[in-house]
């Protein structure tokens, strides 16, 4: 008799005790292994200007970081600034067929008709900051335009003041590169709205700040008393920072520019080169770019059928919100790309 | 008649520079000011320093591609190890060794491996800029200079008597250069082998050495030219390796009427070449020339400079030179 009381409450234990692992196992997410499953295996192919530039690395150090999360296969390549390097990269890619490109434009029409092809071998192609002609199935970066606008809002209120000389001098990247174009037509959009300001020049950079430096240093001489300088890319706007120092000038001749935030930002903010820096946060567009991945492989729609702008965030910045840690280390994104 | 050619084309570039000074003078306000003067001075004085580097080497009839990979590579390692706590003296001593035994490499392989110079030199650039990427500078392609690196920011950034100092390290630097050209020992043996290789041997010429030391030299002063470059700017762009600057250098060199077959020209046509390209860019930059128009004018006054100089001394078998790109 204790026997079967003894197998009966047994059999009654295991019964309830395998109830409660089937109940457990209904209580893990279901959604979870259809979304791993999508993603896992997957191919994501990295292909920026170049890998040697801050937010390059951190774009890349926090998608291989996610892709490594997912058992996804992280490839990248630098083509080190070289438009011929990066087509032939592209096309190399394209015959591969990864599942996911990653990529920037060096200008607007270089790498267009790649990535359409490469949309139409059914690869998804997400584009970083630098916009070209074509749109594929995503753009992640700020609304650059928006950028150019407000930098230019921020000088236009400034100068417009009684007292100032409402000159103002634009110092852009190159010419046809995504980042430079969209901005100063941001800029000129502001600009043309307050015809008091002057433009008193408009020079291309080359994204050096070698070449920013000696560009600002003419303008200085020419217009001491100029009021602003409206540079589209921080890393090329110590230069024209230098040139306004040297000049005498700094606290005097407002420099405002847009940039990744990377610690090079803030310390420019903190030792009164820049005034103002409109910062995109180039760790931030990492995350947004995964985000996409992650939603593109997820939901799997036909390459190239849905055309999103995914807009990343930003916000201006003085010397006033720059705290510890409020930029990021490029060196330490650098490492997870190794 | 080599004489009078090379003379000749200094003079239609001197004229021309004269000639253009003149008209932005006149026509653009606020050109003819010593102010403006001095920093178009100033932003050219990199590219002089760059252009008598590559002189020297060019006169001993060879040529060095390598020279913009050597000065960025060692300066921005200069740099990054400052900013590792490596002490100053130390870093600058580091870095210039390094730049220093990338050009002893290059005079070896010209001089005892008698690699032509072109190919020596184009290699160890590819080189040298491959193994400082992978191994030497490995955050971001542009190094920041530390904060505090004290009196070594008033080489690019300081005034000496109200003159840019980087101008007048410039200005030292093409009077070393000259003097060492023109009355030293081994500047007049560049010369001859320029002229005449085989004939400065036969003559007695240690030519080997001689090659080694001439491109050591332009190593050294590549190395100053960008520790100019880069306290001016507060950082060193690694990136300048993958523009065409080494040939806008080898261009003011040209211009300025030195042979690419060597045994020619001096510190003085490196002077006229510079000064036209610094007239150029400032009176564009002034005048808010659009950056493709300006390559458009400044290659067209190249092209006019050389076709002047072809018409007016025209190539005959006298004239050239076997070895004469």
């Amino acid at each position: 008799m204790r026997i079967w009381k003894t197998l009966l409450s047994t059999a009654v234990l295991g019964l309830i005790s395998s109830l409660t692992i089937a109940q457990a196992q209904e209580m893990t997410d279901p959604f979870r292994d259809p979304a791993l499953d999508a993603m896992k295996g997957k191919t994501i192919a990295y292909l920026p200007i170049s890998l040697g530039f801050d937010m390059a690395q951190a774009w890349g150090g926090v998608v291989k970081e996610e892709a490594n999360h997912y058992g996804m296969k992280f490839v990248s390549q630098d083509p080190n600034w070289s438009t011929d390097a990066m087509a032939q990269s592209l096309t190399n890619l394209i015959a591969q067929k990864p599942d996911v490109i990653v990529t920037q434009n060096p200008d607007l029409q270089s790498l267009a008709r790649l990535l359409k092809q490469a949309n139409a071998q059914g690869i998804y192609v997400i584009q970083v900051n630098m916009q070209g002609a074509v749109q594929t199935d995503a753009f992640v970066g700020p609304d650059l335009i928006g950028v150019g606008e407000e930098m230019a809002n921020i000088v236009a209120n400034s100068c417009g003041k009684d007292g100032k000389s409402k000159k103002v001098a634009i110092v852009q990247g190159v010419l046809t590169g995504g980042v430079s174009f969209f901005e100063v037509q941001g800029m000129k959009k502001v600009l043309a709205a307050h015809p008091d300001l002057q433009v008193v020049s408009s020079q291309a950079a080359d994204w050096d700040a070698s070449k920013a430096r000696s560009i600002t240093e003419t303008v200085l001489q020419q217009n001491p008393d100029l009021c602003a300088v409206l540079d589209v890319w921080d890393g090329q706007a110590r230069g024209t920072g230098a040139a306004i120092q040297q000049a005498g000038l700094k606290g005097k001749v407002m420099l405002v520019t847009a940039g990744g935030g990377a610690q090079s930002m803030c310390d420019a903010l903190s030792d009164g080169t820049f005034d103002y820096a409109i910062n995109y946060n180039g760790v931030g567009m990492g995350r947004d770019i995964a985000t996409t991945i992650k939603m593109l492989l997820q939901s799997k729609p036909k390459a190239g059928s849905i055309k999103y702008m995914a807009y990343s965030p930003y916000r201006t910045m003085t010397k006033a919100d720059v705290k510890q840690d409020t930029c990021w280390n490029p060196d330490s994104y650098a490492k997870l790309l190794k | 008649m080599k004489w009078r050619l090379s003379l000749s084309q200094e003079q239609i570039v001197f004229v021309l520079a004269v000639l253009l000074f003149a008209i932005f003078s006149i026509m653009l306000p606020g050109f003819l000011t010593a102010q403006n003067l001095l920093t178009l001075l100033r932003s050219v004085a990199v590219f002089g320093v760059l252009g008598i580097a590559m002189v020297i080497v060019v006169i001993g009839r060879g040529i060095d591609l390598s020279i913009v990979a050597n000065m960025a590579i060692s300066v921005a390692w200069t740099f990054q190890l400052a900013n590792e706590g490596v002490p100053l003296p130390l870093a600058i001593a580091l870095g210039l060794g390094f730049a220093l035994l990338m050009s002893l490499i290059v005079g070896i392989l010209i001089a005892y491996a008698e690699i032509p110079p072109l190919f020596a030199t184009l290699a160890m650039g590819t080189f040298i800029y491959g193994f400082g990427r992978a191994h030497m500078i490995l955050g971001i392609d542009v190094v920041y200079l530390p904060r505090d690196i004290g009196w070594l920011r008033s080489i690019g950034q300081g005034f000496f008597f109200g003159i840019p100092s980087a101008v007048i390290l410039a200005i030292v630097i093409a009077f070393a250069a000259f003097l060492l050209l023109r009355y030293t020992k081994p500047g007049r043996f560049i010369y001859a082998m320029g002229d005449n290789y085989a004939a400065a041997r036969v003559g007695g010429v240690p030519v080997r050495p001689v090659l080694v030391f001439q491109y050591l030299l332009a190593g050294l002063i590549a190395y100053i030219a960008g520790v100019i470059t880069a306290t001016s700017v507060a950082a060193m762009n690694t990136r300048i390796v993958t523009s065409n600057l080494v040939y806008d250098v080898i261009l003011v060199v040209v211009l300025g009427g030195v042979g690419l077959s060597g045994g020619k020209g001096g510190v003085r046509n490196v002077v006229v070449g510079t000064l036209l390209i610094g007239i150029l860019l400032n009176g564009m930059t002034i005048m808010d020339i659009q950056y493709t128009v300006q390559n458009l004018i400044k290659s067209s006054i190249l092209l006019v400079a050389i076709i002047v100089d072809s018409v007016v001394n025209p190539r005959d078998e006298q004239t050239a030179q076997q070895g004469d790109i």
